[in-house]
């Protein structure tokens, strides 16, 4: 898969990105209706979180996916691989008319990101809990290497769950690694129910803190907030982004419903969720 | 997923998909013995999981996403005399706590059933991460641990009553694609028998789960043929039934293994280390070359050739009468 023109140019204004957000929304539906399959109310409440990064922060080129300064970015939470290749496709990394065969046979663009077929990709995740080790990795080689780019971490909070997290929180904070930083998608729902109601993780912020971190909290579909804090640099320490979000955002009836993690809409629902993205 | 779902017929064979024979069976069991109890990943529905939550909400632990945690915990319960029923979907599983089932529950000998959901490439198109292809490979390693994949809902059942009594730790591949139901009101599932399906003195088609069907198919086509094919039901990979298979060596003299899993270190490989040191012959050994692509469970296993004409393929090669 090749680098294409993008559809939306990179940008620092807030009205702009949710523009962008906007429209990368529509595509996860679409894809998702597409493919029969998915994870729609993850890719919606990370979608700013992405749209922000992609479209302003991160430091990369999409025609030089792999150039060695790039700024590193691991959506640890991979089954959100549809919002994922929307962003990369819009991006420029490759046709966004290709995301359209999400999950078909043989086609590259499997239900979680594949680094030997998708540019942009720089891990295979899927199953949850990975992402976190390997940014400490990447951290940890730039800092040996004595460079200055950054590395991103995107996990679900259910993701949190894991305990291969805390093992690289504890190395994060104890290497006090300020060019790592992780942004939690606080939806506060998994696959089955909510956080709180299957194995708690409040006080969150706190439990970073204890493992050496700065914490961070912000309005996670506020693209401008959002992009904000993840352009600024900490120091001496990793940092924790809590993006407070919704899963679902954006669509009514899929908003903060435990159902929508891997419901697929029917053609009527699809309709109605354009039509409410579209404003 | 619907896709994993569409039966592999035209429709006229009815199929089944054995998570919903599976939870039945625990609720009865645990209907009748309290120590029976569920650990799950937050895998509560795909595991079919809720009727047995709604039922017991108190012997149902939801560890949260931690399969690690999850088989330790399996461990610990067995340690406070429960008999836990462990589910989760079969990659994570056996993936990320082999350790923990290894240490905790085998060399530990505490009677862990270990359930695979939704195994082989029931997760077809959410890619290798999702494939529990590894499994009879990374699970047939661990010393003392019985490793069995009932083949249709009377089988699961079976195998759930039988692992819920047995003691040991055991895992259990749970099948969600559908298949038809392979074996007959008399069938008594038996650890470490193989049950023969069909007679046949040419060659042996040997499956494990979603092949079985298919090698009952192929054996269809290949009588068509004029070639008579024994068909074995392998719903125990561990211990291996070595004299049902060493019998079909002697009496057939060439061997088929079909599986939904890697071809090697699986039926394949266990096969093929057993008759290559007591009664060396020819064999086939079918199943996934490497990491999938992307497709639904139907299309894959036709991808790999996991279906009647690729068993009737490799048998006829064995027969020394070629492709097609
Ligand atoms: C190791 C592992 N266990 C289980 C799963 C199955 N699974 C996929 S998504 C999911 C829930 C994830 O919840 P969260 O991290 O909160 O993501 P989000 O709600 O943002 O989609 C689960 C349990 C998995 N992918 N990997």
């Amino acid at each position: 898969m090749r680098a294409v023109e993008p559809t939306f140019e990179r940008t620092a204004d807030p009205e702009n990105l949710q523009h962008i957000a906007s429209a990368v929304r529509q595509k996860i539906v679409r894809t998702i209706a597409l493919a029969g399959l998915g994870h729609v109310g993850g890719d919606l409440s990370v979608t700013d979180i992405l749209t922000a990064l992609y479209f302003d922060v991160l430091d990369i080129d999409p025609a030089n996916p792999l150039k060695p300064d790039r700024d590193r970015f691991i959506l640890s939470k991979g089954h959100c691989a549809a919002a994922f290749y929307s962003v990369l496709s819009l991006r420029g990394f490759f046709d966004p008319a290709a995301v359209d065969t999400f999950m078909k046979p043989l086609s590259p663009l499997n239900g979680h990101p594949n680094r030997r077929k998708i540019p942009g990709v720089e891990a295979n995740t899927g199953p949850l809990g990975h992402g976190l080790p390997i940014g400490l990795g990447a951290a940890i080689g730039a800092k040996v290497t004595g460079q200055s780019w950054r590395t991103f971490v995107v996990v679900g909070d259910g993701e949190l769950q894991e305990g291969s997290n805390w093992e690289a929180a504890m190395a994060a904070g104890h290497r006090g690694l300020d060019t790592l930083t992780v942004i939690v998608d606080r939806n506060r729902f998994q696959q089955g129910a909510g956080t709180e109601a299957t194995n708690r993780l409040e006080p969150l912020a706190d439990k970073f803190r204890a493992f050496g971190w700065d914490v961070i909290d912000v309005d996670g579909h506020d693209v401008g907030a959002l992009r904000d804090v993840l352009a600024t640099r900490g120091s001496g320490k990793p940092r924790a982004i809590i993006a407070k979000t919704n899963k679902g955002r954006g669509v009514s009836f899929m908003e903060d419903l435990v159902d929508w993690h891997h419901k697929v809409p029917n053609a009527e629902q699809v309709e109605l969720a354009l039509k409410e993205l579209a404003r | 997923m619907s896709a994993a779902e569409a039966p592999r017929a035209d429709g006229a064979v009815e199929t089944f998909d054995c998570r919903v024979a599976f939870a039945d069976e625990v609720i009865k069991l645990a209907r009748a013995d309290q120590r029976i109890v569920v650990v799950c990943n937050d895998s509560v529905g795909s595991s079919n999981m809720g009727a047995f939550q709604k039922e017991f909400p108190d012997r149902l632990v939801n560890v949260g996403i931690a399969e690690q945690n999850m088989v330790g915990v399996g461990a610990g319960l067995a340690n406070a005399g429960m008999i836990p029923f462990v589910c989760a979907a079969g990659p994570f599983l056996t993936g990320r706590a082999t350790e923990q089932i290894k240490a905790d529950c085998a060399y530990s000998q505490y009677p862990v059933v270990l359930c695979g959901m939704s195994p082989g490439m029931a997760y077809g198109e959410l890619g290798p991460t999702h494939h529990s292809i590894e499994d009879f490979a990374w699970m047939r390693a661990i010393a003392e641990l019985i490793v069995m994949a009932p083949v249709d809902p009377a089988e699961t059942r079976q195998a759930v009553q039988w692992a819920a009594q047995s003691g040991k730790p055991v895992y259990m591949r749970v099948a969600r694609f559908k298949i038809p139901a392979v074996t007959g009101p008399d069938h008594q599932f038996e650890p470490g028998r193989i049950s023969t399906l069909r007679e046949g003195s040419d060659v042996t088609l040997a499956a494990i789960g979603t092949m079985v069907s298919r090698a009952l198919d192929a054996a269809d086509l290949l009588a068509e043929e004029g070639i008579s094919a024994r068909v074995l039901n392998v719903s125990t990979l561990k211990p291996l039934d070595d004299a049902t298979i060493l019998k079909a060596a002697r009496e057939t003299g060439r061997i088929v293994t079909a599986e939904e899993a890697v071809s090697s270190g699986g039926l394949g490989g266990a096969i093929a280390e057993l008759v290559a040191q007591h009664h060396p012959v020819p064999m086939r050994i079918l199943g996934v070359p490497g990491f999938a692509p992307t497709g639904d469970t139907q299309f894959l296993l036709d991808h790999f050739g996991l279906n009647a004409a690729g068993l009737a393929k490799a048998a006829r090669e064995l027969m020394g009468k070629g492709g097609d």
